[in-house]
C-alpha cells in the first residue's frame, strides 16, 4: 500500500517551513491561524449552503418535483441568494424576551458545530487538530448545541418556542446515550480514541466489514440516534412545522434565524462525517484482500474524495429518512430510545467485548 | 496543531455570527411597531408569559439521562484498555452493566419511562 502521493503531512510541513523561513515565529503562527480560519469559515459556509440546496433537491426528487431551478444553472445559487436576502432582513426584537440569552443562543449553536469540525480528519495529515481523545471530544462537543436550542426557546418567551426547546432537550439528551455507546463499540474494536488511529486501524478493511454483525448493529443504531440528535425528521419534534410553527426558532428573524438553519445542516454533516470516519473507514480506500489490481486502482483515488463520498452517502441516507417516514410522537420517540435502542446497545457492547476478547473479528 | 488551538475555532464561531449580525444591523431596515414585537401566538393577542411550569416528564428523563451519561464517560477509558486487560476487564464490565441495567429496570418498573 502506497499512500505517499496523498500524504498531506509533507504539504502542511512545507507551508509551515516556508512561513517560518520568511518571518519571525510569532508572525508565522499568526499567519497560519489566519489561513486556517479563512479556510474553515469558507468550508463551513460552502458545505452549509450546499447541504440546504441538496436537501431541497433531494426532497423535490422524492416528491417528483423539480425543486429550485431559477437562480443559476439548476438552481446552484439559490441558497446564496437566500442568504443575501436573510442578511437584508430586519432583526426583530421581541417584547418581554430575555435579550441577552436571546442573542447568545445563535452563538452557542454555531460555536458547538465549529468546534466539532476542528477534530475531523479529512485525509492523512489533513486535519486541524488531531486530539488523542478525538472521538470522545466529538461526542462531548456535538451535544453542546442543545444548550443553544434550550436557551433560544426559553428566552424568546413564546409558547411555541418553549415547547419546541424542551422537546428538543429531552430528545437530544436521550439519543446522545445511544450515539455514545455506538461510538464506544468502535473504540473497543480499535483500542484507541484518536481519530487518525481509528482510521489507520481500518487500512485492511472498514470496521463495518471487519466487525461484521455487532458493528452493523452499532452502525444502524448510530444512524438512527444521530438523526434524532440533529433534530431531523422523522424526529423533528423540536421544530414540527405543522404544530409548532417553527419550534425553538419561531421568534428569530433575519440572519439569526439563518444561523440556526445553518447549524442544523452543519450538525448533519458532522454526524455523517463521524459515521464515515468511524464505521466506513474515513479517508481509507476500499480494499479487498488479495485483489491487488483493484486495490492499487483504489489507492489512486484521493483520500478526501473517499471521505466526502462516504459522508455524502450517509447524508443522503439521512435525507431519505426525513422525506420518507412520518414524524414520531414524543412518547414513541422516548420509548424507542429507552426501551429498545439503549438495552440493545448495552447487549451489543457486551457482545463486542466478548468478540474482541476471543479474537473473532476479521483482523 | 496542539489542542490549545481549539480556542481558534471558538473564535471563528464568534467572528462568523458576530460579524454577520453586526453587518445585518447596518444593512437591514428597522421599523418598530408594538404589534410586531409581540411573541407569535397564531395572531391573537398574547395571554400571559411563556415562563410557566411544564410537564415534569421532561425533567424525569433528564435525570435518568444524567446517570447513564456519567456511566458512558466511565466506559470509554475501559474500551481503550479492554484488550490489554483481557478477561478481568470483561468480567468487571459485566458486573458494571448488571448494576446499570438493574437501575434501568427499576426506572422502567416504577413507570419513569412512561410518558404521561
Amino acid at each position: 500500500m502506497n499512500f505517499s502521493i496523498y500524504d498531506f503531512t509533507s504539504f502542511t510541513k512545507w507551508i509551515d517551513n516556508a512561513l517560518n523561513s520568511s518571518m519571525s515565529p510569532g508572525w508565522a503562527i499568526l499567519v497560519e491561524l489566519v489561513i486556517i480560519g479563512i479556510v474553515f469559515i469558507a468550508f463551513y459556509a460552502v458545505i452549509g449552503l450546499y447541504l440546504v440546496l441538496a436537501e431541497r433537491k433531494v426532497c423535490a426528487l422524492i416528491q417528483n418535483r423539480l425543486g429550485p431551478n431559477r437562480v443559476g444553472p439548476i438552481g446552484m445559487f439559490q441558497t446564496i441568494a437566500d442568504l443575501i436576502k436573510l442578511l437584508m432582513k430586519e432583526l426583530i426584537e421581541i417584547k418581554h424576551a430575555d435579550k441577552f440569552l436571546f442573542n447568545l443562543a445563535p452563538f452557542i449553536v454555531i460555536i458547538a458545530s465549529f468546534m466539532a469540525i476542528a477534530a475531523l480528519p479529512f485525509a492523512k495529515g489533513l486535519h486541524a487538530i488531531d486530539l488523542n481523545i478525538g472521538i470522545f471530544y466529538l461526542f462531548a462537543v456535538s451535544s453542546l448545541g442543545v444548550i443553544g436550542i434550550l436557551l433560544s426557546g426559553w428566552s424568546s418567551n413564546s409558547k411555541y418556542s418553549l415547547i419546541g426547546a424542551i422537546r428538543s432537550g429531552a430528545q437530544v439528551v436521550s439519543y446522545e446515550l445511544s450515539v455514545g455507546l455506538a461510538l464506544l463499540s468502535v473504540v473497543i474494536f480499535s483500542g484507541t480514541m484518536q481519530l487518525s488511529g481509528i482510521v489507520e486501524s481500518q487500512a485492511n478493511g472498514w470496521w463495518i466489514i471487519k466487525g461484521h454483525i455487532p458493528a452493523i448493529i452499532s452502525f444502524l443504531i448510530f444512524l438512527v440516534a444521530s438523526t434524532a440528535e440533529t433534530n431531523r425528521g422523522p424526529f423533528d419534534l423540536a421544530e414540527a412545522e405543522s404544530e409548532l410553527t417553527a419550534g425553538f426558532h419561531t421568534e428569530y428573524s433575519g440572519i439569526k434565524f439563518a444561523f440556526f438553519f445553518l447549524a442544523e445542516y452543519m450538525n448533519m454533516f458532522i454526524v455523517a462525517a463521524i459515521a464515515a470516519t468511524v464505521f466506513l473507514g474515513g479517508w481509507m480506500p476500499f480494499h479487498i484482500q488479495g485483489w491487488e489490481g483493484m486495490n492499487n486502482v483504489m489507492d489512486y483515488i484521493p483520500p478526501f474524495i473517499w471521505f466526502f463520498g462516504k459522508t455524502i452517502f450517509v447524508i443522503l441516507v439521512m435525507m431519505w429518512f426525513k422525506w420518507t417516514f412520518p414524524r414520531l410522537r414524543i412518547d414513541q420517540l422516548l420509548t424507542l430510545e429507552w426501551k429498545y435502542l439503549l438495552p440493545i446497545n448495552l447487549m451489543n457492547i457486551v457482545l463486542i467485548a466478548f468478540i474482541v476478547l476471543m479474537g473473532w473479528y476479521i483482523k | 496543531m496542539n489542542s490549545e488551538y481549539l480556542i481558534l475555532f471558538f473564535l471563528l464561531g464568534v467572528i462568523l455570527v458576530g460579524g454577520a449580525v453586526v453587518f445585518s444591523m447596518f444593512v437591514a431596515p428597522n421599523s418598530t411597531n408594538p404589534a410586531k414585537s409581540e411573541p407569535y401566538e397564531c395572531g391573537i393577542p398574547v395571554k400571559s408569559t411563556a415562563w410557566i411550569q411544564f410537564n415534569v416528564g421532561y425533567y424525569l428523563f433528564a435525570i435518568i439521562y444524567l446517570i447513564f451519561d456519567v456511566e458512558t464517560v466511565f466506559i470509554f477509558p475501559w474500551g481503550v484498555v479492554m484488550r490489554d486487560l483481557g478477561m478481568t476487564a470483561f468480567v468487571e464490565i459485566l458486573i458494571f452493566f448488571f448494576i446499570l441495567v438493574l437501575g434501568l429496570l427499576y426506572a422502567w418498573k416504577k413507570g419513569a419511562l412512561k410518558w404521561v
